[in-house]
């Protein structure tokens, strides 16, 4: 789920900046005077390098800028004319399903998170939180496909749900459908927050709670409830950020014009009318609403780092009746429910199909074989990226200790990747479709919009896992460096290779993770002769050959699972 | 040195001269369920490929009207030589983007209802849209598009939608041709009986069989399918007294096609017995030319439209966009 992991990031990196700047303690003075020539010399090759990484990221989202006022400029009329009753009615079904989507994940998150916090050895809460993670790591259409194995009419539940309802289970597409394959991805990243704002009280309080005598109502109006609300903006404003975005679930779901977001309308104007005025407006719209959610989050201060460090929960004073008990064991068990079923069913009706046959058809190799490539090269482009930024930074901040003022392009190399994150992949594809159609064949350039917009949309997580390490490693060997004059290669290659090689790799599979899965810019370019995994799945799921997508959508599943508990693993061991 | 020189210079002009072999090729955009596996696509392409000693390579998109976004879209940089799978709904806007060449075949073997004489776009075939229902699950099928329209919205049908597919095209027609002004309140009715709108014809035919709706819109010709080759009369079509709309299916030469002898030499086959044979048991649909063995017993059962119902092409090529506009506007709220 492309949005929801990048958006993580997003917070991710803007989190880290205060620290990493603050935690690079300042080298003595002399250090500018023992160098001279480090001082006065304007370039040094790590600058260049984040030069040219910043100009690939200008570029890409200044090329689809600069397609998409070309088109609007070229077709004004057209352009404003698609201000129309349906435009709007996609921006206000957009925002209806992120409010609903916001409130259906939020308010039983808060419960869940409650449960879970007051009851540090519940059984399994080890492995719930772990699942609870998982979702973030599942790219959005095998959530979907879970979702339709489960609720659909042809679902596991369909039985069940026909008799509950006492008619004829309609199946979920639309709104229904869209709401819970939401909340099926927001309801344990909200849980696992909150969480994380709970397990932040401190222990102190919850003794004083408990010589007091505190009822579970009291504890929950004086201790747990002030710390929640103080996360609350921040978490909701997250997921309807998260919501507002979301291409693949509505694309899967929606079930037609009815239930369409912007994000959806904006690849139907380009795939189905062929119509870039329309796809120019949506575009702007969609780029406004999104600035606006942004500016209220940076507002908000919203903590949206979504990578909440759970592992060790802090000791608890509270004696929990067993009517409360209860309680608190159901809604853990309903969350889990919730969350565990759509997983369940793809992994049952991904081992139904014939596995087999699907592993030996030319179609699923090529696919797979070339879902692989673009996204070992996106993630190789990821990191090179987001080592040049990381080193520019760095390099700069050196310098500047004799200057003062932060420049514009240390500001640059500091949160210009964040930008990316308010310029969805299908914005940037959008523009770069209106601009190329022009130059030839659009279809051909699939491979390279795939590996480059991935890469980019990758590059705040990548930062988070490689600046630290690159921070701290200069701090170690910086002068080291210096003195013995080692630079450019043979510094990357002797002194920073040996210490960067695991933030690095985190990064590398974090990236490759992100864009195997990701559907948004190889749904506008995809055509018969570029075909990834999740475009193969999305046409399978689409001629309703259901038993082969399920078999993709667990072959899928499981490979981003493995990259990402390996990202995971690599991170936390260079954490130590 | 000189030698290497030379070597390099003759490399560059093999790999210039390459273009030229890949003239033996021709390359054909269709629509999806053309191309797959159970479609015509692949025994044309064998049945060509045999005859021309050429090779044909078939680009499939989603459905008929993609098709026609998609050469727009390439404009005349397309590496189609043929498009192959629009309809006379499109022909005349199709035209009008002047990417089609005259195809220069002779007509005297093509015979559609109405008659054929466009210079451009050859038929293959033809059918009439029809509603499809299945039999065990749909007691009272609708006798009219009117039925459709007021019926019980529980009974859900799958659609197409008119930006991609030609048969959603086609039911925007038949109810604009059926309701006129009064269209768009036909399909806020309507709407609620739409369990889902695809992107192409097989997604949502994929999704009645499947049994997630009792019914689909598709051909009145779709039945003999599930007689002919599943030997079942579970699937039926319900013929409407307003009319069935007719479809014509067409393909046409594109100004890159017709730099390639190939092309022609397609189009020439294309209404031959050797083309038109494999039609009705593959397309499902009532072939545009003479064929060698006679068609299945079972397309005589099927449904014979009472009115054959069309809107000129002129009509439609000025009022698509808005008329899809307004299906979309309604089907939005």
């Amino acid at each position: 789920m492309s949005p929801q992991a990048t958006e993580g990031g997003a917070g991710g990196s803007a989190g880290l900046d205060p620290k990493s700047s603050t935690a690079a303690s300042p080298p003595p003075p002399a250090f500018g005077r023992t160098l001279p020539s480090r001082g006065r010399e304007a370039r040094d090759s790590r600058i260049t390098a984040g030069v040219i990484a910043l100009g690939a990221i200008a570029i890409l989202i200044g090329g689809a800028f600069v397609g998409l006022i070309l088109e609007g400029v070229n077709d004004l009329s057209g352009a404003i004319a698609a201000f129309d009753g349906y435009l709007f009615r996609v921006a206000r079904f957009t925002l209806w399903q992120a409010a609903l989507s916001t409130l259906f994940s939020v308010v039983p998150a808060l419960f869940v998170a409650r449960a879970l916090s007051r009851h540090p050895h519940f059984p399994g809460r080890g492995l719930i939180l772990r699942l609870f993670a998982v979702p973030l790591a599942l790219p959005a259409i095998v959530a979907a496909l879970g979702v339709l194995a489960l609720y659909g009419r042809a679902g596991y539940l369909a039985g069940l749900l026909t008799k509950i309802s006492g008619g004829d289970w309609p199946g979920i597409y639309g709104l229904s459908g869209i709401l819970v394959a939401h909340v099926f991805f927001n309801l344990p990243l909200a849980t696992r927050l909150f969480l994380e704002a709970l397990n932040a009280v401190p222990t102190d309080q919850w003794r004083l709670a408990s010589q007091l005598g505190m009822s579970a109502r009291a504890g929950f109006r004086l201790i747990e409830w002030p710390a929640l609300r103080a996360s609350l903006p921040g978490v909701a404003g997250l997921v309807f950020m998260l919501c507002i975005t979301s291409f693949t679930i509505v694309l899967t779901l929606g079930g037609g014009p009815r239930a369409s977001t912007l994000e959806v309308a904006i690849y139907q104007s380009l795939r189905f009318d062929f119509d870039p005025a329309r796809a120019v407006a949506l575009t702007l719209l969609q780029i406004l609403l999104t600035l606006a959610v942004v500016a209220v989050l940076m507002r908000l201060g919203a903590n949206v780092t979504g990578d909440a460090n759970l592992s060790v929960a802090p000791r608890r004073y509270i004696s929990s009746g067993r009517g409360e008990t209860a309680l608190d064991a159901a809604l853990i068990a309903l969350g889990l429910a919730f969350v565990a079923g759509p997983m369940l069913a793809t992994v049952l009706s991904g081992l139904e199909s014939d596995l087999m046959r699907l592993a030996g058809e030319a179609t699923v190799q090529s696919a797979a074989a070339t879902s692989l490539i673009l996204a070992c090269l996106a993630a190789l482009l990821c990191v090179m990226l987001t080592l040049a930024l990381a080193m520019a930074r760095r390099a700069l901040q050196l310098q500047r200790k004799a200057a003062g003022e932060k420049s514009f392009l240390e500001h640059m190399t500091d949160t210009g990747a964040g930008f990316v994150l308010v310029v969805p992949p299908i914005v940037i594809g959008a523009g770069w479709f209106v601009l190329l159609r022009h130059a030839g064949n659009v279809f051909a350039l699939a491979p390279v919009m795939v590996v480059t917009v991935n890469a980019v949309m990758a590059m705040p997580f990548a930062l988070r896992a490689v600046r630290p390490a690159y921070d701290a490693a200069s701090e170690r060997h910086e002068r080291l460096c210096a003195q013995l004059g080692i630079r450019g290669w043979s510094r990357l290659r002797l002194i920073e290779w040996p210490v960067l090689r695991r933030p690095l790799s985190t990064a590398f599979a974090f990236a490759m993770a992100l864009s195997l899965g990701d559907l948004g810019v190889i749904a506008l370019f995809g055509s018969d002769s570029v075909q990834t995994l999740p475009y193969l799945l999305l046409a399978r799921m689409g001629a309703y050959r259901t038993a082969d997508a399920a078999g993709l959508a667990l072959l899928l599943g499981l490979i981003c699972l493995a990259l990402m508990a390996l990202a995971d693993r690599l991170g936390k061991d260079t954490a130590q | 040195m000189r030698t290497m020189l030379f070597s390099l210079v003759s490399t560059l002009a093999v790999a210039a001269a390459l273009p030229a072999f890949a003239a033996d090729k021709l390359t054909i955009y269709t629509y999806e369920s053309f191309t797959s596996e159970w479609g015509p696509g692949p025994q044309v392409k064998k049945a060509f490929e045999a005859e021309c000693g050429c090779e044909v390579d078939f680009v499939s998109v989603a459905d008929g009207v993609a098709l026609l976004n998609r050469v727009k879209l390439e404009g005349k940089s397309t590496k189609a030589d043929i498009v192959l799978g629009l309809d006379t709904n499109l022909t005349a806007e199709a035209k009008e983007t002047g990417l089609f060449a005259p195809s220069g075949v002779d007509l005297t073997n093509v015979k559609v209802p109405g008659g054929w004489s466009d210079d451009t776009f050859v038929p293959f075939d033809y059918g009439y849209f029809a509603v499809i229902y299945n039999t065990e699950t749909l007691k009272n099928p609708p006798k009219s598009l009117k039925e459709l329209v007021d019926g019980d919205a529980n009974e859900k049908i799958a659609i197409q939608d008119p930006r991609t597919s030609t048969p959603g095209l086609g039911l925007l027609l038949w109810v604009k041709s059926v309701y006129g002004d009064k269209a768009p309140e036909a399909w806020a009715k309507l709407k609620n009986r739409v369990l889902t709108v695809t992107p192409g014809w097989s997604e949502s035919y994929g999704l009645f069989t499947k049994g997630e709706a009792p019914m689909v819109l598709s051909y009145t010709t779709s039945p003999a399918y599930h007689m002919v080759a599943e030997k079942t009369d579970k699937y039926q079509a319900a013929p409407f007294e307003e009319g069935h709309y007719l479809q014509v299916e067409v393909a046409g030469i594109t100004t890159t096609g017709a730099e390639n002898p190939l092309a022609k030499k397609f189009m020439e086959f294309m209404v031959s017995p050797g083309f038109q044979d494999t039609i009705p048991e593959t397309n499902w649909m009532f072939p545009a030319g003479k064929t060698e063995k006679p068609l299945d017993p079972a397309f005589d059962r099927l449904v014979k439209p009472a009115k054959t119902l069309a809107i000129s092409a002129e009509d439609i090529t000025a009022n698509r966009k808005a008329w899809v506009e307004e299906w979309l506007g309604v089907m939005s709220k």
